[in-house]
Order: structure tokens, then sequence, then C-alpha cells
């Protein structure tokens, strides 16, 4: 009841006509850079992470809410119109996506991706407000040992669910947690990876990891390696759904959520595995199975629906514990230390308006995206035409131009392009980049944690492990560890049981 | 490399190399490794500790852990184990690398990082576009510096006017 009136509250932060024309301004730059070739979410958000600069907290944050989700809607735009998914989330909406644009129904699965965006993001969210109160509460009562446990736990995650190598999603955690080392040591004010430069000793933004990172690595990445003819969009109409579509779609758009609310809680990776989860169950229920491969309505459904809803379900472990599971929340969670506001348990009780004003516009900037982008749908395909030169020229210039902003120093566009070149190098080796954010991102905060927790202990070790909290999740990650023996012991004595 | 073929043994070395090159990235790792850790111990951290946990401690873990990494890397790679290069929308893997264009726009990004102070935003920022979309392949000397100057000139507005985020205006700015 007590979440209910202070969504109420949130609705009336939310619904003031300022902070309806962010989250619809949102909304709507979200969707277009998100609807362009190689822009997914995560750069998306990094690069309009600069427009928010100049707002107080509560509009910068609604209208990150509407960037982020008009970022997911226009990343599925470009899968199914242009079958080359900007990021692993939106590849399975590309295998029957595309195929029904080739077929002439491109505006049927635009709008049963929008559909699957609408519900799965009313229910995930309606999912978070229900449970994020009760989680804040319980986690208020939690102590060094058990976060330092939970950061320790989302660096296992990040580098051994993800990816093919483990080796290599370790390197790029450390290169992320000495990233992080740069700049005075919090408890003692000891400079550490200064050397001497007063430029380092406030150590490098996040922001600056980021978008050199996602934007500028990504951007030499391509030209390095820029496809001189590249795909072509087919052209769509207004979306609509016939009454036949509809009976195929509902049913999918609820399950999604089911799947999807969970697996976005978690640090396993964010919507990658819960869409296709989602894609292999809507295939296996379908009454058209033989429609699945070229073109079934309900594995764009459902799969889109589970994405929205696992975005929800990411803000519920950011916002409550500070922990971002995928790459948007990552940045996220940059941008609320921007304002120096610390997302944890302690969120809800401090900053109430901002967190429920949040939330309120969530639902507002669902109705916004349904409402805006289907009938500008047209004019969203017509963004995948941007020749390439200027789109990759575009992407540099606005990175400058946020990295500059952070500081207004000339020196950060330096230390932005030496991260771009790492990006670079890391997208050429293989190296996963979520676990090098993750690292910047929490690493100093699980140092302070450790450090605290020994303070408590005096120094004993078994200060890390003295919660039932805490043993629980080492359990998890001793688990996570051993899973390829595990699996590989559980597939040797099924033969022979 | 048809043309070194009476010294046989440089070009195998050469492609030997190349294929073993992410034997690189161990180096790195190593040489950033020695870093965090020579940077740890030579830290004066007397007068600094306080609880048994001092500033040293993580920064030591994470060089150790880097060097760690960076062997078994190594061994991956000689064993034959490759990171694989991410795919994308507009990219092409089956292209070698086109190092001039990184290159150039590399050296388009510098040039507006020492530019944006003395000539101002909206100068630099048109010529990182403008010079961004040359390195990538544009030739329209008609078109692309005007939508360098409008993109620029426009974003420096919305910014520094609208959004409340102050860009440098330089002497352009002066003059209008």
């Amino acid at each position: 009841m007590d979440s209910l009136n202070s969504l109420l509250d949130g609705f009336g932060t939310a619904l003031t006509p300022i902070n309806l024309l962010w989250a619809a301004i949102g909304v709507l730059l979200g969707t277009a850079i998100g609807v362009l070739p190689g822009i997914g979410p995560a750069m998306a958000v990094a690069l309009l992470l600069p427009v928010t600069y100049g707002l107080e907290p509560t509009g910068a944050f609604i209208m990150f809410a509407g960037i982020y989700y008009g970022a997911m809607f226009g990343g599925s735009t470009t899968s199914i119109l242009l079958n080359t998914p900007g990021e692993s989330a939106a590849v399975v909406a590309a295998i029957e996506g595309n195929p029904m644009a080739k077929a002439g129904r491109g505006a049927q699965a635009l709008a049963a991706a929008a559909g699957g965006h609408f519900a799965g993001g009313m229910i995930g969210t309606i999912l978070l407000v229900v449970l994020a109160p009760t989680v804040a509460e319980l986690a208020v009562d939690i102590g060094a040992p058990d976060y330092f446990a939970i950061m320790v736990l989302a660096f296992i995650a990040v580098t051994s669910v993800l990816g093919s190598s483990r080796i290599r999603g370790l390197a790029s955690l450390l290169i992320g947690l000495t990233l992080g080392l740069v700049g005075l040591d919090q408890m003692t004010g000891q400079q550490r990876l200064t050397f001497g430069s007063l430029q380092l000793a406030d150590g490098i933004d996040v922001v600056i990891v980021a978008v050199g990172l996602f934007a500028i690595g990504e951007a030499l990445w391509v030209a390095a390696h820029l496809r001189r003819s590249s795909g072509d969009a087919i052209p769509v109409g207004r979306p609509w759904l016939a009454r036949s579509d509809v009976k195929r779609t509902w049913k999918p758009w609820l399950r999604g959520p089911v799947i999807g609310f969970p697996f976005g809680a978690i640090p396993a990776g964010g919507a990658e595995i819960p869409t296709f989860l989602s894609y292999v169950t809507e295939k296996r229920l379908s009454k058209h199975q033989d429609e699945f491969g070229k073109g079934a309505i309900e594995g764009v459904a459902g799969p889109e629906s589970a994405a929205s809803a696992s975005a929800a379900g990411t803000l519920v472990s950011m916002l409550t514990l500070g922990l971002p599971t995928t790459a948007v929340a990552a940045v996220m969670l940059a941008a609320f230390q921007q304002y120096g506001i610390q997302p944890g348990p302690l969120l809800f009780e401090r900053e109430p308006d901002l967190v429920w004003g949040l939330i309120a516009s969530l639902f507002v900037g669902m109705v916004l995206l349904l409402a805006l982008n289907l009938p500008l749908a047209p004019l969203w395909a017509k963004l995948l035409r941007i020749p390439r030169p200027y789109l990759y020229a575009g992407i540099l210039f606005f990175a400058a131009v946020g990295a500059y902003a952070v500081g207004g120093e000339a020196i950060d566009l330096v230390i932005l392009l030496i991260i771009g070149l790492i990006g670079f190098g890391m997208r050429r080796y293989g190296l996963p980049v979520l676990p090098a954010v993750i690292g910047v991102i929490l690493g100093p905060a699980a140092e302070q944690q450790l450090r605290r927790a020994l303070q408590i202990s005096d120094g004993s070790a078994a200060g890390l492990v003295n919660t039932p909290f805490s043993v629980t999740v080492y359990a998890v990650i001793v688990v996570l560890l051993a899973w390829p023996w595990l699996k590989k012991l559980i597939v040797r004595s099924r033969p022979a049981a | 490399m048809s043309s070194t073929k009476s010294t046989t043994q440089t070009p195998d070395r050469r492609a030997w190399l190349r294929e073993h090159s992410e034997l690189g990235v161990g180096a790195l790792l190593l040489v950033i490794g020695v870093l965090v850790l020579t940077d740890a111990l030579t830290m004066d951290v007397d007068i600094a500790q306080r609880g048994p946990v001092g500033p040293t401690t993580v920064p030591i873990a994470v060089g150790i852990g880097l060097l760690v990494v960076a062997v078994l890397l190594a061994f991956d790679v000689l064993r034959g184990g490759r990171g694989e290069a991410e795919g994308g929308e507009d990219i092409d893997l089956s292209e070698p690398s086109d190092w001039r264009t990184v290159l150039l726009l590399a050296g388009v990004f510098l040039a507006n990082a020492v530019l944006i102070g003395p000539l101002g935003f909206p100068i630099s920022g048109a010529l990182l576009f403008w010079g961004s979309a040359y390195a990538l392949g544009s030739r329209r000397v008609d078109r692309d510096p005007l939508i360098a100057a409008v993109l620029s000139v426009v974003t420096y507005f919305v910014f520094n006017n609208l959004l409340g985020v102050p860009l440098p205006g330089g002497p352009l700015m002066g003059v209008l």
C-alpha cells in the first residue's frame, strides 16, 4: 500500500508539463539514436548522457528512462528492417522479424515488437514497483561483507557467464579494475597510479570510460572494417496488427516478462539469455511451428516483451543494491554518481521523489513510446539509410561533446581517445567490453566495502564470511566457477545411469 | 610478401607473429601488471595506513591478477585459442584491418582536443566531423563541410544555451 502511495506521488512528479516534455524528448532521442545502425542501447545512453547534465536530477533521470526504453525499441527496428542486430539482445528479433519484413509484413513485425515492448515494460515495471521497496528494505540491514560478496558475484558472473572465453573476460575485468584504481584512495587520500599528474588525481571519470569503450572503441573498430556496401533497409508503412495477428501475439506478450524479468535482475548478461529462452518457448508452444524461421510473429512478440521486462528487472538490482547487471545499467549508475547520488537500499529513503518519479516516468515513457513510435515508424526506417561516414563521424563528434562536457578539460578528450583505442583492441581480440565497465564502476565501491568489513573484524578474513547472506553468495560463486566442470560431470554420468 | 622467397625464415616468422598477434595483448597486460605493482610497492603508506587493509592491498591483488591472466592468456594463444573479433552490422571481417582510416581518425580526434581551446568548439567540432567523414571515405566537398558547420554550431547552441552545458565558444562566438 505504501509503495502505491509513493507511486502516486511519483506520478505527480512525472506528469508535470516540464517532466512530461523531458520524457517525450528522451523517448524520441533514444529511439532516433537507437535506430541508427551500429548503435546499441548502451552506446545510445552513453552518448546522450551529456544532454542531461544541465538538468536537475529528477528531470535528468526521467529523460534517461525515456532514452533507455526508446533505444531498446529503436534497436529492434534496426534488426527487423536491416537484419543486422546492433547488440546481442536484438539478435532474436532479427530471426523472425526480418523474414516477416521481407515478406511484406514489416509493419506487423514492428507492431508486434512495439506491443511486446509495451507489455513487457508495463508488467516488468509493475513487478519493479512491487518488489523494489521490499528488496530495499531487506537490503538496508546488510553490511559491508554482504556488499563485498555481491560485488564479487557481479565480477565473477560478468566474466564467466558472458562471452566464450573466461580468461578474456577476466582480462577485461582487470583492465577495468586498474582504470578504477587511478586517483586518490578514498580512505587515505593516497595517490595511486597518478604518476604525479594532478589531472589523474581526480580519477578517470566513469562517463569517459563508458563513452570511450562503447562509442569511440566501436567507431574505430567499425572504421577499420567498414563494409563498403551496406545492406538495404526494407521500407515500411505504419505498423498495425490484424485481429488474427493479435490472437497470435497476446499470449507471447504476456509470457515474455515471466522469463525476462528475473534474468534482468541477476547479473547474467541482461536480455541476451531471456530473449533466446523466450524464442525457444514460443517456438515450442506455437501452433504455427512450420512458420518459425520464415517469419513467425510469435517469435518477435515474445522475445521483445522479454527484453523489455528484463530492462525493468535490471532496474531492481540497480536501484536497490547499486548493482548494475547490464551495460546500460552500468552507464545509468555512472549517471547517478555524476549527481552525487549513490543507488542502494537507502536511495528509497533518501531520494523518494527521485526514485518514484523515475519509476512513474517509466510508465509514462512506455505510453509515449507506443503513441509516438507507431506513427513515426516510417520516419525511423528512413534513418537506416544515413551514409555510414556521417554516422560514425557523428558518433565521434558527440562522444567528444560528452567527454568535454564532463569537466570542460581538453585533456579528457585525450584520455577518451586512449580508452577508445583500448576498446578498439578489445574488440579486435575478443575481450568483452562489459566486464571492464563493471570493473571501473564497481571496483572502487568493492574495495571500500572490503576494507570496511576487514576494519570491523580487525583484519581477520573471517569478517568477510560472518553473515549467512555472504556465505550464500559465496556458495553461488563457487557453483558458477565450477560450472564448466559440473556440466562435464553431469554429461558424463548421464549415459552411465 | 612474394618477393621475399629467398629468405624463407623471415616470412615464416612474420606469418607466425601475425597468427599469434594476440600474444601482444598478454604482453600489454603484463606491462600494466608490472606498472600497477611497482606503483603499489613504492607507495609511502606508513602515515596513511588506517585499518588493517591499506591503500596498497587491492592494487597488489589487481597487479598479481594481471600477471597471472597475462601468462594464462599467452598459454591459451599458444595452444591455439583465439579471441573472436567482434562482428556487427557495418563490419566486414573478410577484409584486413584498414589501419590508415583508424590512424586518420585518431589524428583528427587529437587535433580536436588541441584546437578546442584556442579555436572554440564550433570550429574544432566542425573540423572533427568533416575530418572524420573524410577519413571514412566521404568526398562530397560541396556538402560535407556545410553539414559539419551546421551540426557543430547547432550543437553548440543547444548545449551551451538551451541545455546549460557550457562549451567553449572561441573567437567565432566572440565575433557573433
